[in-house]
């Protein structure tokens, strides 16, 4: 169902911004509702900074999900860097290693339906996630 | 295939015999091209000079655009492609204007009944040294464009962050757009200065036109109103639409003791309220 996958190399605040936009452009697409929109660009902006500041650059990869009974929208963040030591540490509202607020994982969970996080540490970090339609 | 001194030479008196013949073809080529965008005599004007530059170039027996003896008309094709590029012209459009100066001599070749086999070879090598000037042409463009882009880019951080003044004490700041960390640095300076400059007590910070409110934004508002704070100045956000507000407590954003309103109008009118139960 990745037939119209698009991908974007993350490698600087710009690139952020761009990841933003083909969100919001492809969640429109799939007429997501305004609130689930706003849920899952902000959710993207958050991953796709974390791939940048944490993951040292990576790629992200935006594509439309069909289950047959929704529609939706997955998007894959990777990267290969230093990978995540304490998943459940780093999953914690308040955590952080960067000078955030330490919201950005934990708050991005909680704004898609599904969240699916592989990590290990010295192997990078991969992070999926889906917000199918109402 | 370069041009040897030779051709070079031979195409250098070529051009200075048949100049008025080339420059009106080529003026007509690049007219049809550029579909009456710039005035016949600007164009005229443009490769009379350009088929000199060429000239030049090839009797100082250039054999490649990145010689010595072509610098001078290195220098006329960028100019050439930042003019084009300032006027709107697409990059085709720019470089057809260089490719159009090979057919111009193309025709001249046929009308002079010069078609054997050496001026073929001739023609093969100056079309190689055309096509480069095309190419450098090109380069030039995408490095205006470049150049413009990156000007605007700044223009639009200077411009996208007005301070005004909304009421006698209360200050606005509307943000429009995406805040990433530069915008937050101009718009906490510009705000902070400006409170220091009406010496206003309140400052309403309006988010109506971004997009998205991630952590970054979150936490950029929270250290702007807190600079605010410790200069003496109440802070109210305005502007937090429904699937913003829905988005920031999903996220787990505190926003705190800091008064934040659905629209511009119920912040002023806060501030108001607030003014004048103080009395002033």
């Amino acid at each position: 169902m990745n037939d119209q996958g698009e991908r974007v190399e993350v490698t600087s605040d710009r690139d952020v911004v761009r990841v933003r936009q083909l969100v919001r452009t492809a969640a429109v697409a799939v007429k997501l509702s305004l609130v689930d929109q706003t849920k899952l660009v902000t959710a993207a902006s958050e991953l796709a900074r974390n791939t940048l500041v944490y993951g040292g650059g990576g790629w992200v990869e935006v594509a439309p999900v069909d289950s047959g009974r929704r529609k939706g929208i997955r998007i894959v963040f990777a990267d290969q860097g230093p990978g995540i030591a304490d998943l459940d540490l780093a999953l914690t509202d308040g955590y952080t290693t960067g000078g955030g607020l330490g919201l950005g994982l934990s708050g991005a969970r909680r704004l898609v339906d599904e969240f699916d996080i592989a990590t290990a540490v010295g192997e990078g970090t991969t992070i999926t996630v889906t917000k199918w339609c109402r | 295939m370069t041009l040897n001194a030779d051709e070079a030479a031979r195409f250098a008196a070529l051009l200075e015999e048949n100049q008025d013949a080339l420059v009106s073809a080529w003026t007509d080529r690049v007219t049809t091209s550029l579909r009456g965008r710039l005035s016949h005599a600007e164009l005229q004007r443009q490769t009379s000079e350009l088929r000199r530059g060429f000239q030049q170039a090839l009797a100082g027996t250039a054999q490649g655009i990145s010689d010595a003896a072509a610098a001078e008309l290195r220098a006329q094709l960028s100019e050439l492609s930042a003019s084009r590029a300032r006027q709107g012209f697409s990059a085709t459009e720019t470089a057809v204007s260089v490719f159009a100066f090979k057919e111009a001599v193309l025709a001249t070749l046929d009308s002079s009944g010069r078609n054997d086999a050496t001026t073929l070879r001739d023609y093969v090598a100056f079309s190689s040294f055309v096509d480069d000037a095309a190419l450098f042409t090109f380069d030039s463009y995408v490095r205006v464009r470049e150049e413009l882009i990156a000007d605007q880019a700044e223009q639009l951080l200077e411009l996208s962050t007005p301070v005004v003044k909304l009421w006698e004490g209360v200050v606005a700041v509307p943000l429009v757009g995406t805040l990433d960390s530069a915008r937050a640095q101009v718009v906490m300076e510009r705000l902070l200065q400006t409170l220091v400059d009406t010496g206003s007590p309140y400052a309403i910070i309006d988010i109506t036109g971004v997009p998205a409110v991630d952590t970054q934004v979150a936490q950029h508002i929270l250290k702007t109103v807190v600079a605010a704070r410790l200069m003496g100045a109440d802070c109210i956000i305005s502007g937090i639409r429904p699937q913003i507000a829905q988005t920031i407590v999903a996220l787990g954003i505190e926003f705190g003791d800091i008064a934040t309103k659905a629209s511009l109008a119920d912040a002023l009118r806060y501030v108001l309220a607030q003014t004048g139960k103080k009395g002033r």
